[in-house]
Order: C-alpha cells, then sequence, then structure tokens
C-alpha cells in the first residue's frame, strides 16, 4: 500500500513531542529558579532558600502564585489579540524544538526511534522562520494592550528583532558554505568526527555574531530594551497580569534553551561527547546507552549557554537604543559579510587545491 | 576658573580606541568580576535558624525575676516606674497573705505589672533604678502583633519561667548572659 499510515510512527513521534515539550518546560521552570539563584551568588547573596531545600520548589510556588492573580484584560483593548500575544509568544517557543536533534536514535521493540521530531532538509531555516514568527507574539501582546508604553516595548523589541536577524543570517551562511546543509541533523553529524571537527573551530567569528544576535533575539542583556523597566515600565507586557504575564516570562526562558541548544547544535557538535569515539563507544555500550549519554551531554551544553545567558545578564547594563542599532547595522553586519565573504574565499581556493 | 583644592582631576574626553570601542574586552572583563564573585562569602544571616550574637550589653524585652526557689522578686515599690522616661511602667501593689510565701518573696508585691512595649524606649533604667533585682533587660527582641493592645505586656508575658518547676524554660529566658552571672 502506498499511503498506508504508520501508526507506530505516529506513536513515537507524538510521546517524543510530549517529552521535548514538558522538558523544556520543566527546564524554563528551573531556569528561572537558576536566574534567581545565580543573580544572589553573583551580588554576594543567597538567592531564593525557603520553598523546600535551598529553596528547590521556589519555581512551583511562583508558577502557583501566577495561576492565583487575578486575570485583568483591561477595558480598552483589543480582547482577542490581547489574548493572542502570549499564547503566540509561548506556542512558536515551543516550536523551535521540534527539529533540534536531541541524540541520535535510541532502539526500542525491533525499531530505531530518531530522538528528533522531525529531521526537516531545512532545519535551520525553519528555525529562522519560527523564531521571527516569535516577535509577533510580542508585537500583537503589545499593541493589543492599548497602552503606549506596551506599544513601545513591541515596537523596540520589533525593530531590534529584525536588525539583528540580519547579522544572524548572514554570520549562518557562512558556517551552511562550510557544512554544504541545512538539515541539524546532518550538521550535528558532521561534527562528530574530530573534536577539532566543531564547527566553533571553523567558525569562531561566525559564532561570536550568532551568539551575540542570539542575546538579542530572545531580548535579553544587555539587549533588553523592549522590557527596560526604568523608560517602559514594563515593556511590551505591562498590562498583562496572571498567567498570560507567565507566558511571556516563560517563553523567553524556553527561547533561552532553545537557542542555546541551536548553538550547541550548530557551533558545539550537539551531543557529539568530544576526544570520545562515539561510534565505537555505541558499540560497546549499545545504542540506548550512548543515546542516554549524548541526550544528557545534549542538555548539559545547552545548560552552559543558559549559565552564560545569566551571567550575561547579570554583568552587562543594556545598550542604549542608538548604540544598539549602531552595534547591529554598523558593526556586526559587516563584520558577518565579511566573514562570510572570508569563508567563501577559502572554499573556493580549498576546491583550488590552494591555486589562485 | 580656579580649582578649589589640588585634588581636582580634569576629565578625559578623547575618543575611545578601537580595542575599547569593541565592546568585548571590557565584558569580559566584567564577567570575570562577576565570576569572581560567585565564591565569596556571603554575609547575609538566614535570620530565623541563625542569629546574629548580641553584646553583653543588649537591651530587649523585659522580664520580672524570680529568685531561686522560684518567688518573685518585685516589691512594686514604684522605682522603675519613677525612673522610666518614657513613663511606660504601671503598677499595682498587694500584700502578700498567709500560704503565698511561696509565690513571692516579701511582704508586698506586684499584683499587676504592666509595660507598655510601644512606649517603651529600651534604655534601661528600670533596670537600674530597681533595688531588688526584680527587672532585666533580656535577649529577646522584635514582639510583632496585629493590635496595639498585644503590646502591653502584663505579668504573665514578662514573668521569667519558675526556675523550680520549669528549669529548661527558666535557662532560656536567661539567656547566654544568666551563664556570666
Amino acid at each position: 500500500m502506498l499511503l498506508s499510515i504508520d501508526s507506530f510512527l505516529i506513536l513515537e513521534k507524538l510521546v517524543l513531542i510530549v517529552v521535548v515539550v514538558m522538558s523544556s518546560l520543566v527546564i524554563a521552570m528551573y531556569a528561572t529558579y537558576a536566574e534567581r539563584k545565580v543573580a544572589a551568588v553573583m551580588q554576594d547573596r543567597r538567592g531564593p532558600n525557603r520553598a523546600g531545600p535551598s529553596g528547590i520548589f521556589q519555581p512551583l510556588a511562583d508558577g502557583l502564585k501566577l495561576f492565583f492573580k487575578e486575570e485583568i484584560i483591561p477595558d480598552f483593548s483589543s480582547k482577542f489579540l490581547f489574548i493572542l500575544g502570549p499564547c503566540l509568544a509561548m506556542l512558536t517557543a515551543m516550536m523551535t524544538g521540534a527539529v533540534i536533534p536531541w541524540g541520535n536514535k535510541i532502539h526500542f521493540f525491533d525499531r530505531d526511534i530518531p530522538l528528533q521530531i522531525a529531521d526537516i532538509n531545512i532545519g535551520i531555516l525553519y528555525v529562522f522562520g519560527v523564531v521571527s514568527m516569535g516577535v509577533y507574539g510580542i508585537m500583537i501582546g503589545s499593541w493589543a494592550s492599548n497602552n503606549k508604553f506596551s506599544l513601545m516595548g513591541g515596537l523596540r523589541a520589533a525593530s531590534q528583532i529584525i536588525s539583528y536577524e540580519l547579522a544572524m543570517g548572514i554570520a549562518l551562511i557562512a558556517l551552511l558554505m562550510t557544512s554544504g546543509t541545512l538539515s541539524l541533523k546532518e550538521i550535528v553529524e558532521q561534527q562528530q568526527a574530530h573534536w577539532y571537527s566543531w564547527n566553533i573551530i571553523k567558525q569562531p567569528l561566525g559564532f561570536l555574531i550568532f551568539l551575540i544576535c542570539a542575546f538579542a533575539e530572545c531580548n535579553r542583556t544587555p539587549f533588553d530594551l523592549a522590557e527596560a523597566e526604568n523608560e517602559l515600565i514594563g515593556g511590551y507586557h505591562t498590562e498583562y497580569s496572571s498567567m498570560k504575564l507567565g507566558f511571556y516570562l516563560f517563553a523567553e526562558y524556553i527561547n533561552m534553551f532553545l537557542s542555546g541548544s541551536v548553538m550547541v547544535s550548530l557551533f558545539f557538535g550537539g551531543y557529539d561527547i568530544p576526544f570520545v569515539n562515539d561510534a565505537a563507544l555505541a558499540d560497546n555500550i549499545g545504542v540506548n546507552w550512548i543515546a542516554l549519554i549524548h541526550t544528557a551531554l545534549f542538555f548539559f551544553k545547552a545548560a552552559c549557554f543558559l549559565f552564560l545567558f545569566m551571567w550575561v545578564r547579570w554583568t552587562i547594563p543594556r545598550f542604549r537604543y542608538d548604540q544598539l542599532m549602531n552595534l547591529g547595522w554598523k558593526i556586526l553586519i559587516p563584520l558577518a559579510l565579511l566573514n562570510m565573504l572570508v569563508t567563501g574565499a577559502v572554499i573556493l581556493f580549498q576546491q583550488n587545491n590552494w591555486h589562485f | 576658573m580656579q580649582a578649589l583644592t589640588n585634588r581636582a582631576k580634569a576629565v578625559e574626553r578623547k575618543p575611545m580606541s578601537l580595542l575599547e570601542r569593541a565592546y568585548l574586552p571590557a565584558i569580559f572583563k566584567g564577567m570575570s568580576i562577576t565570576f569572581g564573585h560567585m565564591f565569596k562569602k556571603k554575609p547575609t544571616i538566614n535570620y530565623p535558624e541563625v542569629t546574629r550574637p548580641f553584646s553583653p550589653v543588649f537591651r530587649g524585652l523585659h522580664i520580672l525575676n524570680r529568685d531561686e526557689e522560684g518567688r518573685e522578686n518585685c516589691t512594686a515599690c514604684g522605682l522603675c516606674a519613677v525612673a522610666c522616661p518614657a513613663e511606660a511602667i504601671t503598677m499595682e501593689g498587694a500584700e502578700r497573705k498567709a500560704g503565698e510565701e511561696h509565690l513571692y518573696r516579701e511582704e508586698k508585691y506586684a499584683a499587676k505589672y504592666e509595660i507598655n512595649m510601644l512606649r517603651c524606649i529600651f534604655c534601661g533604667l528600670c533596670e537600674e533604678a530597681c533595688p531588688k533585682d526584680a527587672i532585666y533587660l533580656s535577649e529577646t527582641f522584635a514582639p510583632a502583633n496585629f493590635q496595639r493592645k498585644g503590646f502591653i505586656y502584663g505579668k504573665e508575658d514578662l514573668l521569667i519561667p519558675n526556675p523550680v518547676t520549669e528549669p529548661e524554660a527558666f535557662a532560656k529566658a536567661k539567656g547566654e548572659r544568666g551563664k556570666n552571672k
């Protein structure tokens, strides 16, 4: 039968989706806790330590608080869009996880189950598409609030994300020229060979530009002008309360985690174990165990990026708006273009066996 | 304009060098500073579990003292009330009846003894005025209440636990300083 539906495939994908969504939610929850702890230790404080042993249940308490707060929808807001905003922010934040390879594959019930929800051949383009849709959540929410401070926050977020997406895309083109594929799975597999085949070695400048742009895309300090509370009250979520506010805050942390995951996949070998021949190890201890190690390592790498995001947030003050635009348009885009040209030239020379 | 002192320094306004304009070295420097702070000792004291040690002359809430046999020392002489600059202390004396010798040390005792903790300035003059060793300022502090009348402490709030019947509570109320005496 040509169109036979593989029900097992649907089942395994469903399970994978649930696991990925749940774990990114839990990670986002504990990222809020980690943020407060990191902020505390960097400022010589103790941080949350009342709810449970060393405050481990603090995120549950926070979530509960947000759920029980009064849900206020302002009279002058456009109610449908007002509700749509946080939904969209949350939805787009979760959607990125679909193309990220969390591990190689596991072997159960005589089936090889790849630990990636969808290995589409335009993986990284999909990520870019979803990320740029993420700004709609902020824009719609801020516009629907019918509040000038919200609107200004939304405008800032939109212009900032658009400006930095350019540099991000150009930085990525250089990487794609070296790897020759858009599929995240293949990019990760190319980096498995040696420790020096990680793309961070090949594209250090590209990574730096990508990292800075990722900070801007996630609306994180030093680029958090969209929620500059001393200028814009609360930024785009001024009018939001209860769990709708929680969704916005949550979406930010999920975005952080997933942009960390994307950077791990693109530049840090994905689930690759450094200095170890993964294929040989897989023969020794079995596919499932190696998948476990791979996934754990992937999450560890992504967690390192989460820590980096927090570390930067509690170190650097926010950019002024003109500085932000100068950095984006006058520094990062020319640098990214230069990086792309140099990479292209090197690739051409390489194909020509270094003859001019 | 003439400088008022020779300590004034002119502000340098030269344009930033290329390295400074690259921001990144300064950012890495800042990040190394914040990273170093993660390993610093935290000055915070986890208050309800750990308390800061008091100086030996700390003046907290009052206690009315008892002697070794558990009898109240106070004779309602009123010297503490006279000494009190905030007029926080009121009392009513009464005569000891036969059969109450185990309760009160002398023939006269305070039937009512009230300190308004909202008026009290914790100066310790009552402690100094007392000829009978009956009133002390303890180490307990930070009273909290929902109503003003809860801050008027009567005898039941002030009296130290009986050292004969409740020795542990007595030792606790007497505090660290009691051991030195």
